[in-house]
């Protein structure tokens, strides 16, 4: 008799923004084991060390507290156990937060918060960023790192029986691994489960976007009552095979379709996808439609970790102005053509590869592969870099001087002066990078009222 | 007959640091054929020339009868940083469904 234990975890973030209502949805009524919010991505760790630069104490997710008082209540009543990044910069911030959370909805957690992937002191100047060869330091002012930990640093968090696991930066999968080797007690050498709970996390770690988000295109592929899209699920067995659905009435679809794009969505090596866990090839992986809304995925094959963990490094890269101007009607194009000669040759000196794009034409792909129309209007949009703020500044202020200094019926004006914080990466010894855990409780809760 | 891939098949794009991922997924599992012997990592370097600056390799999976084109150098830096609109090159799955191929 094989042994019919499954485990199930659902998908309730699959972004930074994401909605809260469809997590709420699974969480009340998916019959979740796990609900596992991956909300941390480049772009979003670069944001929270810039928050936490520019003001101690919000270095961790911004949405934690709307998250947390919308789920938190049905961790306490259902047992589901929540597995999230939302630590971001600042994990035991976060943790505390969720404590705050707990009390003041009259209920009790112990919470578990996983520090150690910030490893800055461990980074040196002369290591080389895998994107573009050269040295880190080349790219501008380190000011972050952050190790990509694994399965490992959480499996202590998940032993120690908190309700609600919070993480900073982690690898995706790793927050879906790491349940399913706790659960099933995986050897952390077993590459082939490994890599097939690596799959599962992969599929599921941008939630609706397995359900028919970031999918549906009318007429071509139709996804039903996309407004009320549900999140994803996966039961998983214990050797790692899984089925993956959602709520029944929820929005969306699940279907062989969906499931490839984002099998492939982000990997940039089919056949050695690495995480701190395990290297999957996910050339290996079988899916298969078996029932309404409901795919089977199984098959992966893994190798060995690599000895080395990935790290995210932020340096300061500057700031970005921008404008945006609008034009319509009669000879629109030709206006927003005019304008854009007018900004090049006010800003050539000062900002040489300025960027202009002109939103309706070909502002997206730098091309329109040949479409010949003339649109009704443009928008037209020029951006540069600088290092300094007073320059990116003077972009933005050259396309509103376009008001009264340029072509006839410009309007719509926008404009904004943003500091940036580049991300690159490199790879550091595993053994640079020690995971810890610190559990937080609330012992009283205070009274609901 | 000279058909666009949009036609043909699907595609979702995906980032990670200044690389682009494009996958390409026929909507009938036997046009994987057609797509793997026309659809090659010179032809989508030629027709992205205009966004990729870097190397595209080409990746097959017959399993799922589904090809993976990954494109360096295709975000003017990365998600960060970059100057275009759309930081991630989320749109540049239409972009490759722009491709037009014989059938």
């Amino acid at each position: 008799m094989p042994d019919a234990k499954t485990i199930r975890i659902g998908a309730g973030a699959g972004f930074q923004g994401d909605r809260i209502e469809p997590a709420v949805v699974l969480a009340s009524q998916g019959g979740l084991d796990y609900l596992v919010l991956e909300c941390l991505a480049e772009r979003t760790i670069a944001a929270a060390q810039l928050r936490k630069r520019q003001a101690p104490g919000t270095g961790f997710d911004p949405l934690l507290e709307p998250r947390m008082e919308a789920l938190l209540p049905f961790v306490a009543r259902n047992g589901v156990r929540v597995v999230t990044n939302m630590g971001a910069a600042d994990p035991l911030g976060a943790g505390k937060v969720v404590i705050a959370v707990a009390r003041r909805l009259g209920l009790r957690v112990k919470v578990a918060a996983v520090t150690g992937d910030e490893v800055l002191r461990s980074v040196k100047p002369k290591m080389i960023a895998l994107e573009t060869g050269r040295p880190l330091s080349e790219h501008g002012k380190i000011v972050s790192a952050n190790a990509y930990l694994g399965v490992e640093a959480i499996l202590p968090a998940l032993a120690s029986g908190a309700n609600v696991v919070i993480t900073g930066r982690v690898a995706d999968p790793s927050l879906f691994v790491a349940p399913l080797a706790h659960e099933f007690g995986w050897a952390l050498d077993d590459w082939d489960r490994l890599a097939r709970g690596t799959v599962v996390g992969h599929l599921l770690e941008c939630a609706g976007q397995i359900t028919g988000g970031y999918f549906a295109d009318p007429g071509v592929k139709e996804v039903p009552d996309l407004a009320h899209l549900g999140f994803p699920f996966a039961d998983v067995d214990a050797d790692g095979f899984a089925s993956i659905s959602k709520v029944a009435g929820t929005g969306g679809a699940v279907t062989l379709a969906t499931v490839k794009e984002q099998l492939l969505y982000e990997v940039t090596d089919p056949t050695g996808y690495v995480t701190p866990d395990v290297t999957t090839d996910f050339t290996t992986v079988r899916l298969a439609e078996v029932g309404t809304d409901r795919v089977a995925v199984g098959g992966a094959t893994g190798r060995p970790r690599t000895d080395t963990l990935k790290v995210s490094v932020g340096y300061l890269a500057g700031w970005i102005g921008e404008g945006e101007i609008s034009y319509a009607g009669q000879n629109a194009r030709a206006r927003a053509d005019l304008a854009a000669a007018v900004l090049r040759e006010r800003l050539q000196d000062a900002v040489p590869d300025l960027r202009i794009d002109r939103i309706g034409i070909d502002s997206s792909h730098r091309s329109n592969f040949g479409y010949a129309h003339d649109p009704y209007e443009v928008r037209l949009r020029a951006a540069g870099r600088s290092e300094q703020r007073a320059l990116a500044e003077r972009i933005a202020w050259e396309v509103e001087a376009l008001l009264t200094n340029g072509p006839a019926g410009g309007g719509g004006l926008r404009k904004s002066v943003t500091e940036r914080l580049g991300i690159v990466s490199t790879l550091l010894p595993r053994r640079l990078a020690t995971a810890e855990l610190v559990l937080l409780q609330n012992r009283y809760a205070a009274k609901a009222r | 007959m000279r058909r666009k891939l949009a036609e043909i098949a699907h595609c979702r794009a995906g980032d990670k640091g200044d690389t682009v991922t494009l996958s390409l997924i026929p909507f009938r599992p036997e046009d994987y054929a057609l797509l793997v012997g026309q659809v090659t990592d010179e032809r989508v370097r030629a027709h992205l020339a205009g966004i990729v600056k870097g190397e595209v390799r080409r990746f097959e999976l017959p399993l799922i009868h589904a090809l993976q084109f990954v494109c360096e150098q295709a975000l003017d830096s990365g998600v960060t940083t970059s100057l275009a609109l759309d930081t991630h090159g989320k749109t540049l799955s239409y972009a490759l469904l722009e491709l037009e191929i014989e059938t």
